[in-house]
């Protein structure tokens, strides 16, 4: 009998919508599917998500959990450890998290985790600047839909990921061919094994929270607002 | 330079030596102070309430600073290190047949991949973009300058060893041409920007033939004038040592000014053509089959020849096509001139 596994190769995958992280986690593993290595994804987002059809249709097992009206980082961190469970029940040697929707301010990337984020060279070079700590805290950067868009363009926009997090890996994947996948490949097997994640402390804060908003107010003015409100000044 | 040092410097001293620096600080909102103040002191000086907002505190700020200018430093020097050879080691096609024979590029050369849609053109190149190190599924290895590239390096993708021009990019970018190319010039980190501007603006009107001015929109160029201005800014700026050419035989460029231009400024050159002027103009060609290498062909002294008479037959094309442009008919007297 095979002993059962205790631990997989975790790793977080956030980016903006539609930046193409399905298809480039689609390409990245296909090949190590093939190589008999077992795969499992959870696929968090906000309101809607398709994409754990495209999953199923490759052959992959993925789980979907939809925040609805909580707020999808904090939805996010109280599954994390459920997910990483069934991902060791399930016998994977590698379980992918895939964010979408969470709000630029936010990153899901934990400490001890490999932590990749993607963005897509077509959302303009003053992205990587707006995108914040989940492309901060990466320890991966993979630039997608780079075939469509000017070679200077690619090189400004890879120059201003670095300015934002000089460590990251920088790799251009594209996510229809599958192109540049191969590097990717390897950080992925290189991922760090985690067992649980118990004391493992996320990359940066969550957003400070709980105002009347945060618990369904719907009304405008200052009467309604109560808690931890920041108010601009105009003056 | 240790981080003490850098620490003690004047900032404003140090913004003007590095100007990356201020990237540094307006991503996070904060402004540079243009006095006396060192550099550790502005850090310190900064509250830290501004500072939680992004998850720092003091010596984590300087840590990220330091850290910043580290890898800006590595990226500007790293032009200097320029490389002057690729090797691709043979490997084999889909059916396990090794391919003939290694294939070095130096800077300066021109070579042409031949072969049908599906043949494995792209496979070549993702095995140089990947730095293939026998781990892909065409077992080649790729040496820069006689050697293995360190592992590490690799992963990080800090070397893109190939710059692509192809018939299907766009620029994105709302911008003039002018504060585009000063744009690309910026983050290249080269010191001679203006100079780089009027030589790169310079250079795509000629490729172009049509005249534009630094102060047209880039979205706003016809494909011919976009073409030779990225061919002209990827020959002037581009970091990477190879230069891919994917099908500009229609591009409305002079695609044999274009080849000197790339090899002037020391590119590699690899192009993806079936035209026959191109193809001959490269100094060997690769015969690409089954995924694989089939063959190695260096263009001959009688094809060499043969260019002479296909520029005679180009430049009758060109003409007939500047009569079709003009609104004029053709007649078979073309021929017989």
């Amino acid at each position: 009998m095979v002993p059962e596994k205790t631990s997989l190769r975790l790793i977080t995958v956030a980016g903006p919508p539609s930046c193409g992280k399905t298809s480039v986690v689609l390409r990245t593993v296909e090949s190590m599917q093939e190589r008999n290595l077992k795969i499992g994804v959870v696929k968090f987002d906000c309101l809607t998500s398709e994409d754990q059809h495209r999953y199923n249709h490759a052959g992959i097992p993925v789980k979907k959990g939809l925040a609805g009206g909580l707020c999808p980082d904090h939805f996010f961190i109280a599954n994390i450890e459920q997910a990483l469970q069934w991902g060791i029940r399930s016998g994977f040697d590698l379980l992918i998290i895939e964010s979408a929707g969470l709000c630029n301010r936010c990153s899901p990337h934990i400490r001890g985790v490999l932590a990749v984020c993607v963005i897509d060279q077509l959302s303009g070079v003053h992205t990587p600047r707006k995108i914040g700590p989940m492309l901060k805290s990466a320890d991966v950067v993979v630039l997608t839909k780079g075939d469509i868009v000017s070679q200077a363009e690619r090189e400004v926009f890879s120059f201003r990921v670095r300015q934002v997090n000089a460590r990251a890996a920088v790799l251009p994947v594209n996510g229809l061919t599958g192109q540049g996948n191969l590097l990717l490949q390897k950080h992925f097997q290189n991922a760090p094994l985690v067992a649980s994640l118990e004391d493992y402390k996320l990359r940066f804060t969550m957003p400070a929270a709980l105002c009347s908003y945060c618990l369904g107010e719907t009304r405008i003015g200052p009467d309604c607002q109560i808690g931890n409100v920041k108010t601009m000044d105009f003056s | 330079m240790t981080g003490t040092t850098i620490l003690n410097q004047k900032v404003s001293f140090l913004v003007k030596e590095r100007p990356y620096l201020l990237d540094f600080f307006t991503a996070m909102a904060i402004t540079v102070p243009r006095n006396q103040t060192t550099l550790k002191e502005f850090l310190q000086s900064i509250p830290s309430s501004q500072l939680s907002e992004f998850s720092l505190n003091h010596q984590s700020l300087i840590d990220q600073c330091l850290d910043f200018i580290k890898q800006m430093e590595i990226f500007r020097l790293q032009p200097q290190q320029s490389i002057t050879e690729i090797t691709l080691k043979a490997g084999h096609d889909k059916n396990g047949n090794p391919e003939p024979n290694n294939v070095v590029l130096k800077v300066g050369e021109v070579v042409a991949l031949v072969g049908p849609t599906g043949s494995g053109k792209s496979r070549l190149l993702a095995d140089i973009e990947c730095l293939a190190q026998k781990d892909t599924p065409s077992g080649r290895q790729v040496l820069i300058d006689g050697e293995a590239p360190d592992e590490k390096k690799r992963l990080s993708g800090d070397q893109q060893l190939v710059a692509q021009l192809s018939q299907n990019m766009n620029f994105v970018m709302d911008l003039t041409v002018g504060a585009f190319v000063r744009m690309h010039a910026e983050s290249r980190l080269v010191p001679d920007i203006d100079f780089r501007i009027d030589q790169i603006f310079a250079t795509a009107v000629e490729l172009a033939g049509e005249p534009f001015t630094l102060e047209t929109p880039v979205t706003a160029l016809s494909g011919g004038q976009s073409r030779a201005l990225m061919i002209a800014d990827v020959a002037c700026l581009s970091a990477s040592p190879i230069v891919l050419i994917d099908e500009i035989e229609n591009a409305g460029v002079d695609r044999r000014r274009a080849l000197e231009l790339l090899v002037k400024e020391e590119k590699m050159v690899l192009m993806a053509t079936h035209d026959p002027l191109l193809a001959l103009s490269a100094d060997r060609r690769l015969v690409i089959g089954n995924g694989g290498i089939q063959a190695i062909l260096t263009t001959s002294p009688e094809e060499r020849r043969v260019i002479s008479e296909l520029l005679v037959i180009d430049k009758k094309l060109s003409g007939m096509r500047d009569l079709i442009r003009t609104g004029n008919r053709l007649s078979f007297s073309y021929f017989l001139g």
